[in-house]
């Protein structure tokens, strides 16, 4: 080897040494300054939030009765690689679950999502306050395990379940669409706990600590500088008044159907009755899942919240309606008379009960005179003014649009439906264009047919025949922590396409149908009390499922309306037999706070009127 | 008198100063991966800097007696040295005890004692014996299998005792080798074939195929073929790739896509090998001989890796290679690791201000990870600086060993050089990403008595021969 190659070879050497000791500055440079990927790792590494979770709004009705409130409940965390082995009869009885219960606790742990044996994952949750208080004292016994505090909802009186709604977990897709949320977290999934999710939930705070890798706490992140303190959830004032709902529900208990009430001047619902209902505590806690899998199968969905959701024909209570729009368009007068010999005998005919004739329009209410709305409704939709009945149709449904129907109200809870109002393209495209007739359609002249409204739609009605001609949009809360304002839609007036004086006929109309003499021929007088003056008009809806609904709405003091309410009982007749009474017990209930005809209120709560479908009259 | 001023004066004083600026920066970063709140003295024996005070102090004690043994017997006992650790090596795999998988602690009283950490130092001193005789030369087959043996036998013992680590260090030696003659295409061809394993395993075997093509044209044109033939050829092999992709495309031929890569080259191989042989062409010969050994490496990789590599070494060559990831599973080291160093910037987080490190989240960060205790806390100003006097030193003790008159000590200071640059290389590499885990320590900073003792070992008995370089002839 010569000497040359020798010093070469030297070079070659100390070439690779500087070389290969290069690279790994270059990759060193590369990983400590330019990617800054892994000073956001370190940290996650390091830091562990956690959260302090606030305390949810509270919920209180229009007197300041609590309706909601929250109580404490355990979370169970785990540090999996911490955990030593121990006694799981032992462990299962001091939490008071099963064994098998513990076993599945463990292997679901590890699906969770971002599963970490060092991390602190939930094991079981919602544990009571006792069985915890039992658990902490033998906590040292159980290393790599700890109780995390969280607020679950307490209920203090178990009524308005559909109406407050339930909380529970977030889901996925929420996680992923809305960076407050994270694994774990509460949110309002239905009713007032959902439309009011933001002010109710309040601000989550957090506490960074720094951590070692067994996950032991080491101290407050930069003495506490970046946490930030839980800030409580606002509460909620609602219209609603906890004991005519409370009154409400045990009427409708054993009936499926709806009350809704609304003071009409406000548009403040007063309560909201769906049956059959549940105990919203039942959707609290550990048993809450299997409690829905029990309400959701449960033939009678006590779930569906038939308020804000069930699509009812309105039946007789919209001959109303039909009476101002043909008083409106000047096809009716007051004391226009209509003869009435068992039913309108045109086309295919529409039946009528026997009573005296003829009659003007009041008198066709009190007595809900089919034929003569028969009358009307063809006079309006054939009016030569329009020219056409498509065009006839069009006026009508405008004018029947401005009560509120065939759209949302827009009530202050999630998933309300608008109901249908047909159109003319509807007919058009069930029939054919030009193949029907006001004759075709004459079943909306008493309120059938394509025709359809939720309960509360129907207290909306009332409530504007109450105000002489408009509406406030109902809604639940009056006021949300201690701002008083509300949304503004809440306190805008909507008015009808009809003129005020047109009212007082109907309004007429509807008193005489609570008030006349006896004999005087008025379908609710079942409903008149001594000293308060209720309008009211009943409904006999037919429909597929069975039996006619049983309809009634109402407004009272007739001068000074306070409440206007609808009343919907299912599968249940006549209007007059069920529903006025029902509603006349709420309109006695809220006005007086009392009730003077115990025996009415004792036909009412010994009815059983379920299982009455498929039944034919 | 004169012998230990003479000492003093020949001894080379840089390396003495590099090395124990090296241990105690090792020392302030074991410190620091130890440190808690709880334990803060810095005699407090329990705790690992405790520890490695005394064996710093210890090893202090080691070079001063090498710097005053007689020079001569390193090489005398050399293979006696040799012999006695194959013995302790043995001893270990029967009656050592098992730490992390590897059986290669031996239990003296309350301490255990790492042979494989001495086998380097007697292997290296056997080595230079044997291929320092006088008349020995690398270049006879008979050469190479002696060479071979001693320097590799061990390697063999220690992955018995599933030390896949340390024996790999031995391999190192080849720089050692071709030092003293180990052709230099040799040395290149190896590397290029563990590079071509490693490419093959990341990118597709097409792209393999091509970036070889490309290879094998510039060193053809660079070796002295012409540009022209090469052209032709490239032509060929394109042309059969044009017609194999539009053929497969209209007619619908079942190829797989990697073939029309590779059928094309197969071709211009064996064009070339034809053409080389009817032209008597020796270099357009030996460069398709080369193509063909690549494409056969590269199509057996696979099956190489499935088949002969543990699964734990395939999932570290995997993540490092980011093929596969499981930052919480296997990967969690080298994730860990290069979360601690890159986290510490360019400046550092401060001494004894490393979160990463000081919360344990870097497994073994006191011995074979310590390098994440320097790059979290000392930034990378720390590491650079580190890493330069690594450079300094290795350098140094080239140089040092370049000027031995004696083939033997030479020879050992390369074989020092080798051992401890492929340490420093390979657990730096290790911790940033670079190169798969394997579990051997970063001179002088990991914390632990015998890695320690044998480096000092090694480099003070090659500062030991050098100081005598002039003395072993008078």
């Amino acid at each position: 080897m010569s000497l040359k190659l020798q010093t070469d070879r030297h070079f070659v050497v100390s070439g690779i040494v500087v070389l290969v000791l290069l690279t790994i500055v270059i990759k060193l440079f590369y990983i400590q300054v330019i990617d800054s990927r892994y000073k956001f790792s370190a940290q996650n590494n390091v830091l562990r939030y956690v959260t302090q979770y606030p305390v949810r709004g509270l919920i209180y009705d229009r007197n300041g009765k609590l309706l909601v409130s929250n109580k404490v409940v355990y979370d169970l965390l785990v540090v999996k690689r911490l955990v030593k082995s121990f006694d799981t009869t032992e462990f299962a009885n001091l939490l008071d679950i099963s064994t098998d219960q513990v076993r599945e606790a463990f292997t679901s742990l590890k699906k969770q999502r971002g599963y970490s044996s060092r991390k602190a994952m939930v094991l079981l949750k919602q544990l009571p306050v006792d069985v915890c208080n039992r658990f902490r004292e033998q906590l040292f016994r159980y290393p790599g395990f700890e109780l995390q505090p969280r607020t679950v909802r307490k209920y203090e009186r178990h009524i308005a379940a559909h109406m407050l709604g339930y909380v529970g977990e977030v889901d996925e897709n929420t996680i992923n669409n809305n960076s407050y949320y994270q694994l774990g977290d509460y949110i309002g999934i239905s009713g007032l706990e959902k439309t009011y999710e933001k002010e109710l939930r309040g601000k989550k705070g957090v506490n960074i600590y720094m951590v070692d890798v067994h996950n032991r706490i080491k101290g407050p992140y930069e003495n506490g500088k970046f946490d930030s303190v839980a800030v409580e959830g606002k509460n909620l004032e609602t219209t609603i008044d906890a004991d005519l709902q409370e009154y409400g529900e045990k009427l409708m208990v054993n009936k499926i159907g709806s009350i809704v009430a609304i003071d009409p001047k406000t548009g403040e619902v007063l309560a909201m009755v769906t049956s059959p209902s549940y105990d919203p505590s039942l959707l609290v806690g550990r048993e809450r899942a299997q409690n829905f899998m029990q309400l959701q199968t449960d033939s009678l969905k006590p779930i569906f919240n038939r308020s804000i959701m069930a699509l009812y024909p309105p039946g007789s209570t919209f001959k109303v309606v039909n009476a101002l729009i043909g008083l409106q368009e000047g096809i009716v007068h007051p004391y226009t008379q209509y003869s009435c010999a068992g039913g309108y005998t045109v086309g295919r005919g529409v039946g009528c009960h026997i009573h005296r004739s003829p009659i003007n329009l009041t008198e066709a209410i009190e007595m809900s005179c089919n034929t003569y709305f028969c009358h009307v409704f063809r006079n309006i939709i054939d009016n030569p003014e329009y020219g056409s009945v498509e065009e006839g149709l069009n006026v009508w449904r405008k004018h029947v649009e401005s009560f509120g129907y065939g759209h949302k109200l827009g009530i202050d809870l999630p998933n309300e439906l608008g109901g249908i109002v047909p159109s003319t393209s509807f007919y058009d495209k069930y029939f054919r264009k030009g193949g029907w007739s006001s004759l075709t359609i004459i079943s909306l002249a008493i309120g059938q047919g394509e025709l359809s409204a939720t309960p509360l739609q129907m207290a909306n009605l009332v409530s504007t025949i109450a105000n002489r001609g408009y509406y406030l949009t109902p809604h639940i809360v009056k006021s949300i922590g201690d701002s008083l304002s509300i949304d503004e839609k809440f306190s805008q007036m909507h008015r009808t396409t009809i003129d005020s004086v047109w009212y007082n006929y109907v309004i007429e109309g509807m008193d005489m149908a609570v008030n006349c003499e006896p004999g005087g021929g008025g379908t609710a007088r079942i409903a008149a009390l001594p000293n308060i003056r209720i309008c009211g008009k009943t409904g006999t809806s037919q429909n597929p499922h069975g039996k006619d609904h049983s309809v009634f709405f109402a407004f009272a003091p007739k001068d000074d309306p306070k409440i206007a309410i609808s009343v919907y009982v299912e599968n249940a007749g006549f209007g007059a037999t069920w529903a006025a009474p029902i509603a006349s017990l709420m309109i006695e209930k809220y006005l007086t706070d009392s009730i003077s005809r115990p025996y009415l209120e004792n036909y009412i709560l010994q009815a059983n009127l379920l299982n009455r479908r498929g039944k034919t009259k | 008198m004169e012998r230990r001023s003479k000492l003093l004066s020949n001894l080379d004083w840089t390396t003495v100063f590099i090395y124990i600026l090296l241990v105690l920066m090792g020392w302030l970063n074991i410190y620091a991966a130890v440190y808690s709140d709880e334990h803060s003295s810095i005699f407090d024996f329990s705790q690992r800097y405790g520890k490695q005070l005394i064996w710093i102090g210890f090893a202090f004690l080691l070079a001063i007696i090498v710097l005053f043994s007689d020079a001569r017997i390193y090489s005398g006992f050399a293979y006696v040295f040799y012999i006695l650790i194959i013995l302790a090596l043995f001893a270990t795999l029967m009656f050592g005890k098992v730490v992390n998988a590897s059986k290669s602690w031996i239990q003296v009283g309350s301490f255990a004692i790492q042979p494989a950490e001495f086998a380097k130092i007697a292997t290296i001193l056997a080595l230079a014996k044997v291929m320092g005789r006088y008349n020995f030369k690398l270049n006879s087959f008979k050469s190479y299998v002696v060479a071979g043996f001693i320097a590799f036998f061990p390697a063999l013992i220690i992955l018995m005792q599933n030390d896949m680590g340390s024996a790999l260090v031995f391999g190192s030696l080849i720089i050692v080798f071709f030092r003293e003659g180990l052709p230099g295409w040799l040395l290149a061809f190896f590397a290029f074939l563990v590079m071509l394993f490693i490419f093959t395993l990341v990118f597709s075997t097409s792209a393999i195929m091509v970036t070889l093509l490309l290879l094998a044209g510039i060193v053809f044109v660079v070796i002295g073929g012409k540009l022209k033939a090469y052209a032709r050829l490239l032509g060929i092999v394109l042309g059969v790739g044009v017609v194999l992709y539009f053929g497969s495309q209209i007619f619908s031929w079942k190829i797989p896509f990697n073939y029309i890569f590779i059928i094309p080259i197969l071709v211009g191989i064996v064009a070339a090998l034809i053409k080389a042989i009817a032209s008597r062409s020796r270099i357009v010969f030996y460069s398709a001989l080369f193509l063909l050994v690549s494409v056969g490496l590269s199509l057996s990789t696979d099956y190489v890796f499935e088949h002969v590599l543990d699964v734990h070494h395939q999932k570290r060559i995997n993540d490092l290679l980011g093929i596969e990831s499981d930052p919480l599973g296997w990967g969690y080291n080298v994730n860990q690791s290069k979360i601690a160093i890159g986290s510490g910037g360019f400046l550092g987080k401060g001494y004894l201000q490393g979160t990463q490190t000081k919360f344990n989240f870097v497994p073994e960060q006191s011995t074979d990870f310590i390098f994440c205790t320097v790059g979290e806390e000392w930034g990378f100003i720390g590491s650079f600086v580190v890493i330069l006097l690594f450079a300094i030193l290795l350098l140094r003790l080239l140089k040092i060993a370049e000027r031995q008159r004696e083939t033997f000590s030479r020879i050992y200071g390369y074989g020092v050089v080798s051992i401890m640059f492929f340490h420093v290389a390979i657990n730096i590499g290790m911790t940033i990403g670079l190169v798969p885990v394997i579990g051997i320590p970063l001179p002088f900073f990991s914390y632990g008595g015998s890695s320690l003792w044998s480096f000092t070992l090694m480099v003070f008995i090659l500062l030991k021969l050098d100081s005598d370089r002039y003395g072993a002839l008078g």
